[in-house]
């Protein structure tokens, strides 16, 4: 909360605080969750892979709890200004880190194909944007538990070089495909890889959004970083 | 992509920066100070009331909010000892000087108040009394203006077969829709409402909401309330009033979901202690 | 049982102490209190026996048909009867005008000014002043410079009762009304005339005409102002100019007389005017719950 004094009802105060500390709970399993993908496409673990998986099924029923724990305050506290500010924002971000997760368990699945396959290449790029995924995932669920805006605003403006690696991966995978089309399987999972962590790096920046949204009371300016420019990448195969 | 930046900025955002239409300034309040005998109730208070807008005026009680209103309608001038300096303006005007007409000023600008306050005669009449007041009307004329107002005020359909019965027998939420009937019916400009569903029940206080709504493409309205959700429902932009002084003013989504002042957020959200 | 919470709740035995203490003494106070209602209403009682056993023996016909004659000569109390309803009325008829408008100046245009303020105590003071000094007054101010006792000094001295009584009614009345009320009426842009004239008496009317009953019964009992002004008449007389005759004059009078048919007259009489005061008391107490 921007504000040290408490509620008249001291009860609304605790309410709130639950409501951190469910968020702060989820963000954690995810940030888990993240780190055991990154683990089981990096070093090929399949049990990791396994628990990846296994932890959306709470990160699920987590979700739901912070719903219906939103629409009760919201029905029976009515918050206002800086609360519902807060309120509201649990709801998207408990929407934001639940695609996380699911994006995370995807990374896990497609590892276990991947791990069938013998990939001609390092892994460096991704692993370095996993690393970058993780760091702004860890800082963002900081800036959540504090309320810290301008760590917010470090995660929003990290995003653009999250989108970079992309684009880079983005390009190298496709040379790779057109050089040998025995690739292609690996090399579209690892696509979507990289797809489904750049799409966490943007759930990451829409937490952060909603995180100076709640402090600030006003919006993060429209300037956002946009970086995946791969949607008009076009790579022509040479003749 | 776009799918995930419109996500992130719909939130909050637009409603909360709606630019409130200000086409005219109905009555403009500029350095208004309030005293009660010595004790100085409004202090400096500055506020615009846009034509045909609803104001909504909140803060704790004994904040001046009320009294902004007596001011308005120059209600304090019954009481002496009570008296208000700097200008309100309306229609370049400044209705507090001393030599404007009160009655043709509270005729202007009408007033609602907290308890019902039926006169002790029947509905008809209760009506009729403003009128006659002011203007002469053949009684063809005067049916057609009770009707119209009791119209105006969501009453007729209920009172049309009792119009000469007394209006003490009506219910509460009646009884207070008979005062803005009553209020209507002189055909002011301003509308003050204080705290008019403060004595009432819930679903007497949603008609008197959508009364509210109903009113504003005609009258200018200011209403004083100790209800946020009130507020939120009802005004166009809200004025908070803390201790004497106009705290802060903005339209209605703004101020309840980011006020600039941290008194203002402290109150609504409910901190004060 | 939580050993925090302080009181007698804890020690049963001195709850018990307490508990009977409390008895005992509400039982004593309860005694006095039945007591002295007790004796007030034996009193009451024995006055109104006495009354109606003395009374009704007189009464018939003649009492309403016939003036005061001579001892003997079975005379009534016709001429004493009218000269009461006629300085009655009459002198209620006067006050209560001027009550009414002091009363309203009183609650409406000074309710904070020191003359508003003189003139409410010096009201309440001839609300308390003793009748007979209001009888002297007219005396001196009517009877003896125009020339003897009349029925219209009767009526003054009579009407000079009502005013402080309609005064407090009126005003009281009018207090009671609610600010918000009047403030109604004010922002609907009315001069404050017209809110007192048509809004605020309507409100208060039952309140008003119940004061102006109560001082009707109050002046149709009084003798003291009279004895120095209307004096009495033991003839027929209609005229105000001349003394006039009235019941508790004629009572004072024959009460005290040695003739045995003039002193039945005298109970009879006061038996009619208790009926009177009575009537009117019940019309008021009719009035009040009227207006529940």
């Amino acid at each position: 909360m921007p504000e040290k004094s408490g509620h008249l009802v001291r009860s609304y105060d605790n309410d709130l605080k639950k409501l951190t500390d469910l968020l702060v709970r989820m963000g954690g399993i995810v940030e888990t969750q993240v780190a055991l993908a990154a683990e089981a496409v990096i070093e090929h673990n399949a049990e990791a892979a396994s628990r990846t998986v296994e932890e959306d099924v709470k990160v699920d029923a987590l979700e739901r709890e912070i719903e219906q724990f939103v629409i009760r305050m919201l029905a029976l506290r009515q918050p206002m200004a800086a609360d519902l500010r807060q309120v509201v924002a649990a709801l998207k971000v408990t929407g934001d880190l639940e695609r996380i997760g699911d994006y995370a368990a995807n990374v896990a699945k497609r590892s276990v194909v991947l791990a069938q396959f013998q990939v001609p290449y390092s892994l460096g790029g991704l692993s370095h944007m996993i690393n970058l995924v993780q760091e702004q995932l860890r800082t963002i669920m900081d800036a959540l538990g504090t309320n810290d805006a301008e760590k917010a605003v470090e995660v929003w403006r990290s995003d653009r070089a999250v989108d970079d690696i992309y684009n880079t991966i983005f390009r190298e995978l496709i040379t790779y495909m057109m050089e040998d089309p025995r690739n292609i399987t690996p090399c579209t999972h690892l696509l979507f890889i990289a797809k489904n962590l750049e799409r966490i790096g943007d759930h990451t920046t829409n937490i952060a959004e909603t995180i100076y949204y709640t402090v600030k009371g006003e919006p993060l300016s429209d300037a956002r970083p946009k970086g995946a420019n791969s949607a008009y990448a076009v790579i022509r195969p040479k003749e | 992509m776009s799918a995930t930046m419109d996500q992130g900025h719909s939130f909050g955002g637009v409603q909360a920066r709606a630019p409130i239409a200000t086409d005219t300034t109905k009555i403009s309040i500029e350095n208004l100070d309030f005293f009660y005998n010595d004790r100085r109730a409004l202090k400096n208070v500055g506020l615009l009331l846009p034509d045909r807008q609803v104001t909504g005026i909140i803060g704790p009680s004994g904040c001046g909010k009320s009294t902004l209103l007596r001011v308005l309608n120059r209600m304090y001038d019954l009481y002496p000892g009570q008296r208000a300096t700097g200008r309100v303006m309306m229609e370049g005007e400044n209705i507090i000087s001393p030599d404007v007409d009160l009655n043709s000023l509270r005729a202007r600008i009408g007033m609602v108040f907290q308890k019902p306050t039926p006169f002790p005669m029947t509905i008809y009449e209760n009506i009729a009394f403003g009128v006659k007041l002011h203007e002469k009307l053949s009684k063809p004329r005067m049916d057609e203006r009770v009707e119209w107002s009791l119209n105006r005020g969501a009453l007729w359909g209920e009172v049309k077969d009792r119009l000469h019965t007394s209006a003490m027998g009506l219910s509460g939420g009646q009884q207070q829709r008979l005062c803005i009937a009553r209020t209507i019916a002189v055909r002011p400009e301003v509308i003050l409402l204080d705290e008019p569903t403060s004595a009432l029940d819930p679903i007497s206080t949603l008609k008197i909401e959508e009364l509210i709504d109903e009113l504003k493409n005609d009258f200018t309205i200011a209403i004083v309330t100790h209800n946020m959700q009130q507020a939120a429902r009802c005004a166009d932009q809200v004025a908070f009033f803390y201790l004497g002084e106009m705290v802060e003013v903005a339209p209605a989504a703004q101020l309840f979901t980011a006020p600039r002042e941290k008194r203002t957020q402290d109150y609504v959200t409910g901190r004060f202690g | 049982m939580s050993a925090t919470v302080p009181g007698p709740a804890k020690d049963m035995t001195a709850a018990v102490a307490l508990g009977r203490r409390r008895m005992r003494v509400n039982t004593i106070v309860k005694v006095c209190c039945v007591t002295a209602t007790a004796i007030g209403l034996i009193l009451l009682a024995s006055i109104l026996f006495t009354l109606l056993v003395r009374g009704v023996g007189g009464l018939s016909l003649t009492v309403f048909t016939t003036s005061t004659l001579p001892p003997g000569s079975n005379g009534g109390l016709l001429n004493a009867i009218v000269g009461t309803l006629i300085q009655t009325v009459l002198g209620a008829a006067i006050g209560t005008p001027i009550g009414l408008m002091v009363g309203t100046y009183l609650a409406e245009y000074a309710r904070d000014s020191a003359l508003g303020n003189t003139v409410r105590f010096v009201s309440d003071i001839l609300l308390s002043a003793p009748s007979i000094l209001i009888g002297l007054f007219v005396y001196q101010l009517v009877v003896s410079p125009f020339g003897g006792f009349s029925g219209i000094a009767g009526c003054l001295a009579l009407a000079l009762i009502v005013i402080p009584i309609v005064v407090r009614t009126t005003e009281d009345m009018l207090t009671l009304i609610p600010s918000t009320l009047r403030e109604a009426v004010i922002g609907l842009g009315a001069p404050k005339w017209k809110m007192i004239v048509l809004v605020c008496y309507r409100v208060a009317r039952q309140g008003i005409l119940t004061g102006i009953l109560l001082a009707v019964a109050r002046i149709s009992g009084e003798t003291a102002p009279l004895l120095f002004t209307s004096l009495g008449n033991l003839n027929w007389s209609l005229n105000l100019s001349k003394p006039m005759a009235s019941l508790p004059v004629t009572i004072y009078q024959y009460a005290g007389s040695a003739f045995q048919d003039w002193v039945q007259l005298a109970w009879t009489g006061a038996l009619l005017i208790t009926a009177a005061v009575l009537a009117v008391n019940i019309a008021v107490r009719a009035l009040l719950r009227g207006g529940k």
